[in-house]
């Protein structure tokens, strides 16, 4: 089956920044891929690359099998929500949803019907007369949606589009968005720079770091068996253990890493490793307790369950985890 | 939305001469800025700079005394009569009065500029703009007529100073040597009134520009510490504002450096920059001499910006 | 003890700000006044009576029609050009980034940074170099030139609020560089250029020392003013003329006030 969108060793290079440096990918149809990173990693270029904003300097970018270089982005059917939702201003919002069929000549009654629909479809039925100053963050987003989705682009691109929102907003919109590309079976791709919402909603995560794509993988696979130092930093908070911790907690002697969660404080059950440290200190976050333990010089993050009993800070504690949970990495 | 018949990944739908051309454009984006750069380039390279060049070249010329031809050889000996007494004196009564408009300027502009930049709000501030705007904008040679009108011996001023019984206060000043004359409309004074008149709005706006940069706070901070107004003003306020009144006094000195009409209109007879050059290019038929003027304040110009440049102006402008 | 930061100004700072603005139309007020003084041979303050027989006089002066008629034409096609050259280059200082931008937003306020009279002569002497008679165009070609700059500051001013993403979003959902110029980038810079339009023609309307020199025989308005003003031969006229150019020139400025004020605000809603 071809990709939706692939690329093939892809370099964005200005001047001596790599924006983007030798990537390859592929994007399954229907799939909800989100590429996660810091600002500046090149997520958001590899997006521009997508649309047709920015130009390859290197490498080989195909969508649907066919080549996308030196093609404008008004000739891709690729659409795109911007961050900054860049909503026309001069334009009522049923304006800006038909903008697309308009430039694409389709007729008045058809397009203005069709908007409507994408319209109700984000849930802003009749608001179409109002102008984007009107309108609140939240449904900018959704308007923002909706114009990028009458097209019936094969391929929705999202720069960071829940990045405004405030945190309530923002969760309700990460479930709509997740239905709405289940409905709709279009290839999503998310760019975001916050893991939690990467994790809960992509099938697949590039997670990106200067230029180059670090991980790319189902959402457990990254979180659970991250392959770099980066990546266990990035996503999620993980103990990352250099080789020689590693190799006393049993692992083999390369970078590792351990997910607080993975610990648990008491002694070992049967094919657990357990290790005796002393309790640093202790911090209740609600649904856990986030203690960090002493063990011969190396600090442990471990995440217990709250309402578990929590030894007094300097006391002795055994924790215990299970071997597969430590995951050696690559050293880079 | 679920259509079943979705579109080719990339369309092509033709969209014929002007779709071809955009497609061209945005391969080609420095073809684009090329397109867009030629005819203004065009327009300013060759009509304006090309005469630039032609005048300055003109000034490397002399003229023949005998014949009152220009010869086309090339010398320094135009720049050379610069520094005779006569021309050199122009040069620097304008300098000085170029100096002296901008000094003025910043004091009458700068309350306006402060009061509009703190303390006028909503309605009171597109008051302030459009009271600076409109006497900017109008008419240059109605203001200047305006001040024929109120200098003029029987006029409005000598009226006023009659009413407030301090004739013989306008009459010892008129007596002074230089700055006076026999009436304000032919003395330096007047001269003077009526440039920083009519340069003196272009120094608002940047001084009104740079005080809004300043915080509020930042003069509740300095009174906070302890500073009276008067400490507020020199340490906090004037160096903010600063950059402002140079961004003005680029307008207000370059303006009066090459105005030539104020002067005739309202002065003594003694010339400044602009009259020489006129008097130069049109009666004496003396073109490289005018070149040779005109140099002058392109140089002058040329140092203050660069100085202005070092100090930041270019961003209060 | 310190009082909290009061919101009414210290007085003395009143006074002189309403002092300054006092100094700045008073003037322009005694123009008004003068138009209909009955004094014919002076300046004479307070006029002896007011009179509006010099309005008919003025309205029956062929040469002040004809003054009249040229400053309209000469300002009208200065604009044009000086619109499509302004906005051309706005567009590519703004909307682009090549190599020497500085340079050209230089070569663009040069006209009106460099004082009147060298670029009034340096045209002249370009003029008698390649044996161009003056004409209507001599005079237009000056003026266009340093008009481009008005309307340049005001297409990049707001060029600069449109968000870049809006283009891109045009492009993204279909519309080409054509289309994305008549969709979304004229109506968001239309206001400005209007407004820029209106401020160059209120300044080539009112242009005299360039024209000076690139005028040869024909008198624009202003022209016929400053001829006043050297040799005068009906200052009643004169005063009348003299108060129709101010309130001509308001009217254009007042609409690129508001044009802009509305305009600017429209546009930074954007985001």
């Amino acid at each position: 089956m071809t990709a939706a969108v692939s690329f093939e060793a892809v370099s964005r290079h200005f001047g001596a920044v790599k924006a983007v440096d030798n990537v390859d990918l592929a994007i399954a149809e229907g799939e909800f891929f989100a590429m996660l990173g810091p600002s500046g990693s090149g997520k958001t270029t590899c997006l521009r690359l997508m649309a047709g904003f920015e130009q390859p300097t290197a490498g080989h970018i195909e969508i649907f099998g066919e080549t996308a270089e030196g093609v404008p982005p008004y000739k891709r059917s690729v659409n795109t929500v911007f961050q900054d939702y860049a909503l026309f201003p001069h334009m009522t919002i049923v304006e800006n949803v038909a903008y697309g069929l308009m430039v694409k000549g389709v007729g008045k009654a058809e397009r203005l019907k069709a908007a409507e629909e994408a319209l109700a479809m984000v849930k802003l039925p009749g608001y179409g007369t109002r102008r984007p100053g009107q309108l609140s963050g939240g449904q900018r987003q959704r308007v923002a949606l909706a114009r990028a989705l009458v097209n019936k682009p094969r391929v929705l691109l999202l720069d960071e589009p829940l990045g405004a929102l405030d945190l309530k907003l923002r969760e309700q919109m990460q479930e709509e968005l997740k239905g709405l590309q289940k409905s709709l079976g279009i290839t999503f791709v998310f760019v975001t720079h916050d893991q939690g919402e990467a994790l809960s909603m992509a099938d697949r995560i590039a997670v990106f770091n200067d230029g180059r794509i670090q991980q790319l993988g189902t959402p457990e696979e990254v979180y659970k068996r991250p392959r770099t130092r980066f990546v266990a930093d990035f996503v999620g908070s993980s103990n990352v253990l250099t080789p020689d911790v590693a190799a006393r907690l049993g692992g083999p002697r390369k970078d590792a890493s351990l997910r607080p969660e993975a610990i648990r404080l008491g002694a070992a059950a049967s094919g657990e490793t357990a290790v005796t440290g002393c309790l640093l200190s202790s911090a209740f976050l609600g649904a856990t307790h986030r203690l960090t333990v002493d063990v011969e010089g190396a600090r442990l993050a471990v995440s217990a369950p709250a309402g578990s009993p929590v030894p007094a800070i300097g006391e002795a504690v055994t924790i215990s985890f299970s071997p597969a949970d430590l995951h050696p990495m690559e050293a880079a | 939305m679920t259509s079943a018949t979705l579109p080719a990944s990339i369309t092509r739908r033709d969209r014929g001469l002007t779709g071809r051309l955009s497609d061209t454009l945005w391969r080609h984006p420095q073809l684009f800025v090329a397109i867009l750069l030629i005819p203004p380039l065009l327009w300013l390279g060759i009509i304006y700079v090309g005469s630039l060049f032609a005048l300055l070249a003109q000034s490397f010329f002399s003229i023949d005394d005998f014949s009152g031809l220009v010869t086309y050889e090339l010398t320094l000996s135009t720049y050379g009569q610069l520094w005779s007494d006569a021309n050199f004196d122009i040069i620097v009564r304008t300098v000085l009065m170029a100096a002296l408009v901008t000094l003025a300027s910043a004091v009458v502009a700068f309350p306006i500029a402060y009061y509009a930049a703190r303390y006028a709000r909503g309605r009171m501030k597109a008051f302030f703009y459009l009271a600076v705007m409109l006497p900017l904008w109008s008419s240059y040679l109605v203001k200047v007529y305006a001040w024929k009108l109120i200098l003029a011996k029987e006029g409005i001023l000598t009226w006023f100073v009659g009413k407030l019984h301090l004739t013989w206060l306008l009459d010892a000043w008129l007596a002074l040597p230089i700055i006076g004359g026999s009436s304000l409309s032919v003395s330096y004074t007047g001269t003077f009134l009526v440039f920083l008149y009519v340069w003196m709005p272009f120094m608002i706006l940047p001084i009104q520009a740079s005080l809004e940069r300043v915080p509020g706070n930042l003069i509740e901070a300095s009174a906070d510490l302890g500073a009276t107004p008067g400490q507020t003003f020199r340490s906090v306020i004037f160096p903010l504002a600063l950059p402002g009144i140079v961004a003005g006094s680029i307008f207000t000195f370059s303006l009066t450096l090459g105005d030539y009409i104020i002067p005739q209109i309202v002065g003594s007879s003694r010339l400044f920059i602009g009259q020489a050059v006129y008097a130069q290019q049109g009666t004496a038929g003396n073109i490289p001499l005018a070149a040779a003027f005109s140099v002058v304040p392109i140089v002058i110009m040329a140092l203050y910006l660069t100085a202005a440049k070092r100090m930041g102006a270019f961003n209060a402008l | 003890m310190r009082s909290d930061r009061s919101t009414s100004a210290p007085l003395p700072l009143k006074i002189a700000a309403g002092a300054g603005l006092l100094f700045l139309h008073v003037p322009i007020l005694i123009i008004f006044l003068y138009a209909f003084t009955t004094e014919e041979k002076s300046y004479q303050f307070p006029p002896p009576g007011l009179t509006l027989q010099w309005f008919a006089v003025t309205w029956n002066r062929p040469d002040v029609w004809a003054a009249l008629t040229l400053s309209v034409k000469v300002a009208s096609i200065a604009t044009v050009i000086a619109l499509v050259l302004g906005t051309l280059t706005a567009a590519a200082v703004s909307q682009t980034r090549f190599f020497g931008r500085e340079a050209v937003s230089l070569l663009v306020i040069l006209p009106i940074a460099l004082p009147g009279i060298i670029t009034g002569i340096a045209l002249r002497s370009a003029f008698s170099i390649l044996d161009i008679p003056f004409s209507t165009w001599t005079i237009v070609l000056g003026h266009a030139t340093f008009c481009i700059v008005v309307v340049y500051n005001n297409a990049v001013a707001r060029f600069r609020r449109i968000s870049g993403s809006l283009v891109e979003a045009s492009m993204d959902l279909g519309a080409d560089g054509f289309q994305t110029f008549r969709y979304v980038i004229l109506p968001n810079i239309g206001t400005a250029l209007l407004a820029g339009g209106m401020l160059a023609f209120a300044l080539s309307f009112d242009e005299v020392i360039v024209t000076t020199f690139t005028g040869g025989q024909q008198s624009t308005l202003p022209i016929w003013m400053l001829e006043e003003l050297i040799r005068p031969r009906q200052r009643p006229v004169t005063n009348v003329v003299a108060m129709v150019v101010v309130l001509v020139t308001f009217l254009p400025i007042l609409a690129a006030y508001y044009l802009t004020r509305d305009g600017d605000q429209v546009a930074g809603s954007g985001k």
